[in-house]
């Protein structure tokens, strides 16, 4: 596949959305940076492209998309775990078995 | 894919006295209250003919909501002819909506169980019926040419996932732009998911009334979704990477493409003239009756009232469902969910992340099977016998300025 695993949807995102399901150690180029996958992380979901800090907005489609709750390196997979919705919380279920 | 229709070509629709035109010539079966869906359903059972299909209200109080989406749906272009089922001792006000019918030059009856004699009475008196209308329909049907500038088109997107924005979506936004360029009709919704869009539409109004008007709606939209203490962001969204609201709606507005913003609707308010059109699904005040619509069915629903043909859907996670009375295209934006679920699939708009398809191909086959569907071919969800129906309980206010369209 010649696509890169990434794509940087926006050039002030700091963020890029995985086109394909990524390995933790893969070495990841995308838009003039190199990452390396600091998680296993699946098609469609976001790895930081720059360190980010607690409080720095998120930046997807050039829009703020919500802000860090925690500090990721770049090449970490960014989630709700470390980030939150500046608008409303959103709701999870507890168990997940479906995704084996 | 085969058999593209060149932009212009025309497909023949049936012509209704409102001198709308539609692409399918149902026969509805409506319950008027969930006590009458039973004998309703065993009805359209009874008839076997796809082309016989139920839709209902369940509640016994009255609503001006459900009566005004009734009306709407029960004389939509793609309807032929309608059977009400009524048990008899509901509110719903089953005259004003025969009212409505006649005047609206559909074939119709009405059969009251209570009156019939019962369940067995009600079915076979339904069954009588049915074939009645149907003769009507096919009696007085005319048919004229038709093109994409008649049609109306809406589009909703459901199990969205990190895919839905890049693939997806953007396509859909493009087919819009097309459908637009073509004199169509294209609506757009999910005011609650479009929280944090509102200054880019802002600026795609066609006037300040309307740039007011959207500011307004998604402002309103975000109350009301704070109030109820949920976005419309679900697990399965996050299960497939977005994050947050504000991601999602990012992506959903994607749906929109590029076009001028012509007016705001409401539920079962056909838009003035041809463009693009925001459909605000969020009703007015505080919540009444509870989330503005509870699943993507209702939201189809509302858009079928405002006049859509046919509904593009787009999906990452993999929704299966078709609607009564307008086609479902679906609109695949994973490619891990198609290889999975290809069947329910109508578009494989995944294609774009591995570089197998463009954008811009991806936007050519949408608006050739919205032109296929027009001209009578089943979607995947028609041929599986999807016909999907809710509609529950909602507060209605007034209008929007889609009065002020250009």
């Amino acid at each position: 596949m010649s696509a890169a695993a990434a794509l940087r949807l926006s050039p002030e995102d700091n963020v890029v959305v995985c086109r394909r399901p990524v390995l933790k150690g893969e070495r990841v180029e995308v838009d003039g940076h190199v990452l390396i996958v600091a998680d296993d992380v699946g098609l469609g979901h976001k790895l930081a492209l720059v360190p980010l800090a607690i409080g720095d907005k998120v930046l997807k489609y050039g829009m703020p998309i919500g802000s860090m709750t925690q500090a990721a390196l770049p090449g970490s997979w960014v989630h709700m775990h470390n980030m939150k919705s500046d608008y409303m919380p959103a709701h999870l279920r507890d168990a997940q078995g479906d995704r084996a | 894919m085969t058999g593209a229709m060149q932009p212009g070509a025309s497909w023949q629709g049936w012509l209704r006295p409102d001198g709308r035109k539609g692409i399918r010539d149902g026969i509805l079966v409506v319950y008027l209250v969930e006590c009458a869906h039973h004998v309703a359903r065993r009805i359209v059972e009874a008839a076997d003919d796809a082309r016989v299909q139920l839709i209902g209200f369940p509640g016994c109080y009255p609503n001006d909501y459900a009566l005004a989406m009734m009306k709407a749906l029960t004389t939509h272009p793609n309807v032929g002819g309608v059977v009400l089922v009524s048990l008899g001792c509901e509110s719903f006000n089953r005259e004003a909506l025969a009212a409505a019918l006649t005047e609206a030059g559909r074939p119709h009856e009405t059969v009251v169980i209570q009156r019939a004699g019962g369940t067995r009475a009600a079915i076979a008196a339904g069954g009588a019926a049915v074939a009645r209308v149907r003769a009507d329909a096919d009696a007085q049907a005319v048919r004229v040419p038709m093109g994409l500038g008649d049609l109306v088109v809406g589009t909703i997107c459901g199990g969205s996932d990190g895919t839905s924005g890049i693939t997806a979506n953007p396509a859909v936004g493009r087919a819009f732009d097309a459908l637009v360029d073509a004199g169509a009709t294209c609506i757009f919704e999910e005011t609650s998911e479009l929280i944090g869009c509102e200054a880019h539409m802002h600026r795609r109004a066609t006037s300040p009334a309307v740039g007011a008007a959207i500011v307004a709606a998604v402002e309103h939209a975000e109350r009301y979704c704070r109030a109820m203490g949920y976005g419309s962001f679900a697990p399965g969204n996050a299960e497939g990477g977005l994050s947050s609201q504000e991601e999602k709606s990012a992506g959903a507005y994607a749906k929109s493409g590029n076009r001028p913003i012509s007016g705001v609707l409401v539920p079962a308010q056909i838009p003035a003239g041809p463009g693009l059109y925001l459909l605000d699904v969020v009703p007015p005040g505080d919540p009444k009756f509870g989330f503005p619509n509870i699943v993507d069915n209702a939201e189809i629903g509302e858009l079928m009232a405002s006049g859509a043909h046919v509904t593009l859907f787009t999906t990452g996670r993999g929704s299966v469902v078709g609607s009564a009375i307008a086609p479902v295209i679906k609109v695949c934006a994973n490619p891990e969910t198609f290889a999975r679920m290809h069947e329910d699939m109508d578009v494989d708009a995944g294609r774009i992340l591995d570089g197998a398809a463009t954008l811009d191909d991806v936007t050519a086959e949408i608006v050739a099977l919205i032109q296929r569907t027009a001209a009578g071919a089943e979607t995947k969800s028609e041929a599986l016998g999807h016909r999907e129906f809710v509609l529950t309980y909602k507060a209605t206010g007034p209008a929007g300025p889609s009065c002020l369209a250009a």
